[in-house]
């Protein structure tokens, strides 16, 4: 029997997609069997009234949850979020209902074996509510009460070797695209520089030392599996400089109709004979390619690499060998000033573990240095380049200002010349002047 | 319940004690067949709904069958996930950055028990526990937030909507007929801890009452001037108020320059803004992440503002529903919705998926506002 009523969740179990109620409820059982016969560390029952508030607020179309207060773990900044809920004499299994965050490993590849330690730890010290995974990447675990939190960071790190993630103004948990694990577009390994970066700022990602936060994403290509063009202060993108490799012989097979466009993503629906010349060389945005005698070359030098030829014909065509990434700087969300994408400031760059990706740890830390010194509390990065400008940027980073920069230069005239760019400086003599220009 | 010490001693935090550690590392976690092959794949093929198979150079081929899922998991399905990785695939799992469960193998033979064996398992309420799909030209996970579950802002629920917002477009999980992939996203608050900026349809919790001032605790649970400092829009100022007979020391707030951000919230527990009536949900469209064919793009406003509707969100559902039948039938192959919105012009857009058009949608918020008026001649009838 229910401990409480739960009429408008539970209209939330029938339907096709996996019902996190009926979840909630199969691990509200689970707990009050208790068949392993843990010494459960936390109420039995917190599934029960996590339910129950959930409940309460469907029916006042309104969160039952307060700030956090400041909870953590011993010389950690970060986290750990606090939660309490406003309803304790209801709800008492979830007054205390703390979320920690675990920093997943790239790639998010994991053995059961591990999984299964999590969950035991969990079940034992915390709630066993999770989400696999938070937004930026995290494992979330949510609620558990205040002395437990120092439990649960103990045992993941000395049975596990297992750390928190990052909350707070620091570095976040960075996260990856599957990339070469699994992906025959990738242009460098986002698992190994995702885990050494990681790894060399830890500092950085348990001590709030920033402005605000700050996140890392990599993709392995501009299909942007992450998102990190959307979502990451700085954004690795895979591309490459050289040409894009054309296996004429698998063309002719995609033409011919033996091999599915588009690794069969379009299957669920008749769109006709596949039309090389419409779906791939005139869906070029920059027009560089060319259908001729049934042959098909690229003019590569014009090729902004966007990947749709290859995405069509993965067995045709590959991107180049002389690979590396592209950063991008500043994407941010909307609130305050507006959402931001991410901006171009360095086109191209190798991902060298061989020198741990020296020159990559070159731009984040001059990057970090400005932000350190000119941001406000709560700016992020993104903002604070629109606030000095571009240049101050370029400058802080040591790049020459290029094109590829713009989308376009601007448009009016109104420059900031500095004074040591104008030929004689600014100081002039008002005398001289008027022995010309009488008044 | 008697407490149960893991070793760590209070008295001495720093003791034997083990920081900066980062997570595990990614290898460890490899199935075999990945590890002998990465960074040495020639190409995939999706070979049905959620089953795709990557072949390497060295003959190698990898199976995947993707499953759908909740991100807000208990314990019994992280281990039911184990059972089924531990019968299947020798112990190894992955999940993908919108909450699917990816299981893989290494022969062609293992694939129908695996999908057979997920497609089987289903809740006690009906629903299935893994759903195969989320491949291709067609309709993947929702990437969300936390909501009503676990967070102290939301403006609406996260695994509510999405549960029923999925249960609508569930066909298109598991069938590949549109023009291209679709992506759906929700945050709760405008906040957006998911990243719905950039979806090709997003769900996002807004707040429509300024907030309410509990000026008996006003100033003695918040710092006043952070409180101020918080409001983007300058909004709040400093104000003495008669409570009961005493002045207090709080705060006022111009409500027409309040745009329901919720900062104040964040940083003064005594200014709440939830309300049954002012909460509920914007829909936006047209965003996107990948670089393919046309840059990557903000999503759009399209609706100002749908009631919370729990527990299903029978009209959120239902406009996005119209939104992805409007696009199925009338886009080109390999063409976003943004793309296809941007092609035909919003003005069709909202003919075409029978939106309404009102005032709140065009934007007034600061400089950027401006470059999206119509500064043409051309437009649409
Ligand atoms: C005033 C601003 C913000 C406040 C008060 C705030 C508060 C919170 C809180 C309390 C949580 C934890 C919910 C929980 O697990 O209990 C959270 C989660 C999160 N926030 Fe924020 N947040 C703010 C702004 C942002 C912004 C601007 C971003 C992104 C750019 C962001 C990204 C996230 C992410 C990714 C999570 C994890 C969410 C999840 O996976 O469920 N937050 N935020
Ligand atoms: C204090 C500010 C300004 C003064 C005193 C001023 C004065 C003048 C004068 C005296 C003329 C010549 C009229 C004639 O003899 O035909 C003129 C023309 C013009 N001004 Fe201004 N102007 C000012 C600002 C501006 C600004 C800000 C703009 C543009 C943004 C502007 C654009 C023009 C243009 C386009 C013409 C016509 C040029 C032509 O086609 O001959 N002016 N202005
Ligand atoms: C460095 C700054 C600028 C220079 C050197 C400049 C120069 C000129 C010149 C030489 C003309 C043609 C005058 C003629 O027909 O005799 C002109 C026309 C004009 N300028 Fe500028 N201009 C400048 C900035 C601007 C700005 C900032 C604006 C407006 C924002 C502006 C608006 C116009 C307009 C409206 C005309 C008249 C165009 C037409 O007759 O079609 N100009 N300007
Ligand atoms: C309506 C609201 C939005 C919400 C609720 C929202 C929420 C979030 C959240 C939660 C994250 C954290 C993602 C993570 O790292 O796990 C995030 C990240 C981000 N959002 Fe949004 N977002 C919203 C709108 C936007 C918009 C409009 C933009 C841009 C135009 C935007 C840009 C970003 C960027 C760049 C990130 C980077 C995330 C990161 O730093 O990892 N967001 N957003
Ligand atoms: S971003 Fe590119 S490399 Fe990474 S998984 Fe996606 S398609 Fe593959
Ligand atoms: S990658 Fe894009 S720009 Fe380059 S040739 Fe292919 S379609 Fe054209
Ligand atoms: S989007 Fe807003 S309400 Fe939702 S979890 Fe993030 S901060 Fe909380
Ligand atoms: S909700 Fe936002 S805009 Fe409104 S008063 Fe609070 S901080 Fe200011």
């Amino acid at each position: 029997m229910a401990k409480h009523e739960t009429p408008l969740l539970d209209q939330l179990e029938s339907g096709p997609w996996p019902s996190f109620v009926s979840d909630l409820k199969q691990e509200a059982e689970k707990r009050a069997k208790n068949e392993k016969g843990l010494d459960l560390q936390i109420p039995v029952d917190v599934v029960e009234d996590l339910l129950g508030i959930l409940e309460l607020s469907y029916k006042h179309g309104k969160t039952h949850w307060k700030h956090g207060g400041i909870v953590g773990v011993f010389g950690y900044g970060g986290g750990v979020i606090g939660r309490y809920c406003d309803q304790p004499e209801m709800f008492p299994g979830v007054a205390h209902f703390h979320t920690i965050r675990v920093a997943q490993p790239a790639g998010k590849f994991y053995s059961t074996e591990y999984l299964r330690q999590l969950c035991n730890l969990w079940d034992f010290r915390g709630s066993g509510i999770t989400n696999m995974h938070g937004s930026t990447g995290d494992i979330i675990l949510i609620g558990t009460t205040t002395p437990q939190l120092e439990e649960v960071f103990y045992e993941m790190s000395h049975n596990m070797n297992q750390d928190l993630g990052g909350s707070g103004s620091n570095l976040r948990t960075p996260a990856d695209c599957i990339g070469q694990a699994r992906c025959e577009y990738a242009c460098y390994d986002t698992q190994a520089i995702c885990h050494d970066l990681t790894v060399e700022y830890q500092d950085e990602l348990h001590r709030p030392a920033f402005p605000y936060k700050f996140k890392f994403k990599f993709d392995g290509c501009p299909n942007c599996c992450v998102a990190s063009i959307a979502r990451s202060d700085m954004s690795f993108i895979g591309t490459w400089k050289d040409d894009i490799r054309i296996d004429a012989e698998a063309v002719k097979a995609y033409v011919g109709g033996e091999i599915k466009s588009n690794g069969g993503a379009h299957a669920g629906r008749d769109w006709g004979a596949f039309d090389i010349q419409k779906e791939v060389v005139g869906l070029c945005p920059t027009g560089c390619m060319k259908y001729e005698n049934g042959t098909l070359s690229i003019n590569n030098k014009e090729c902004t690499r966007c990947m749709h030829c290859i995405n069509v014909m993965p067995r045709a065509l590959r991107i180049g060998n002389d690979r590396g990434c592209s950063i991008l700087v500043g994407a941010k969300a909307p609130i305050l000033d507006g959402a931001q994408m991410g901006s171009l400031l360095v086109p191209f760059v190798e991902v060298n573990p061989e020198d741990e990706y020296q020159a990559i740890k070159d731009v984040i830390e001059s990057i970090w240095d400005w932000w350190m010194e000119e941001g406000k509390n709560r700016e992020r990065l993104g903002e604070l380049i629109k606030r000095q400008g571009f240049q101050r940027l370029l400058e802080a980073v040591g790049i020459e200002a290029m094109p590829q920069h713009v989308q376009e230069p601007r448009s009016n005239p109104y420059i900031f010349w500095k004074e040591d760019e104008v030929e004689g400086g600014w100081e002039r003599d008002i005398d001289e002047f008027r022995k010309d220009h009488k008044r | 319940m008697a407490f149960v010490s893991s070793g760590y001693n209070p008295d001495k935090p720093m003791e034997d004690r083990i920081s900066d550690i980062g997570p595990r590392k990614y290898d460890e976690f490899y199935p075999e067949v990945i590890k002998k092959n990465k960074g040495k794949w020639l190409y995939h093929e999706i070979l049905e709904p959620g089953i795709l198979v990557h072949v390497a150079e060295s003959g190698d081929k990898v199976y995947t069958v993707r499953a759908g899922g909740a991100r807000l998991m208990s314990t019994s399905m992280i281990e039911e996930i184990c059972d089924i990785a531990d019968k299947h695939c020798d112990g190894k799992v992955r999940f993908t950055t919108r909450n699917n469960i990816e299981f893989m193998v290494d022969s062609e033979d293992k694939v129908a028990p695996l999908k057979q064996d997920l497609a089987s398992r289903k809740f006690a309420g009906g629903s299935y526990k893994f759903p195969v799909g989320g491949t291709g030209a067609g309709i993947t996970n929702i990437v969300h937030t936390q909501g009503w579950i676990h967070c102290h802002t939301p403006a609406t629920d996260a695994s509510g909507p999405v549960k029923a917002t999925m249960d609508v477009l569930f066909d298109d999980f598991q069938n590949m007929r549109l023009p291209a992939h679709l992506r759906v996203s929700l945050a709760c608050c405008l906040n957006m801890c998911g990243a719905v900026h950039c979806s090709d349809i997003a769900i996002l919790g807004y707040h429509r009452k300024p907030p309410l001032l509990d000026h008996e605790y006003l100033d003695k649970m918040c710092e006043i001037p952070l409180a101020i400092a918080a409001c983007p829009t300058a909004a709040i100022k400093p104000s003495k108020v008669d409570f009961k007979g005493t002045e207090v020391k709080s705060v006022a707030v111009k409500n027409e320059r309040c745009m329901f951000c919720g900062n104040c919230y964040t940083m003064c527990p005594s200014m709440p803004l939830a309300d049954r009536e002012g909460d509920g949900i914007v829909i936006m469209a047209g965003g996107k992440v990948s670089n393919r064919i046309t840059a990557p793009k903000f999503s759009k406003v399209v609706v100002a503002f749908i009631p919370n509707e729990a527990p299903r969100w029978p009209k959120t559902t239902e406009v996005i529903k119209n939104m992805v039948e409007a696009y199925a039938e009338n886009a080109n192959k390999y063409e976003r919705l943004g793309e296809w919105a941007e092609r035909i012009g919003w003005e069709r857009f909202f003919d075409v998926c029978e939106l309404d058009f009102t005032h709140h949608l065009i934007d007034d918020f600061r400089d950027p506002a401006y470059y999206t008026w119509r500064q043409t001649s051309q437009f649409k009838f």
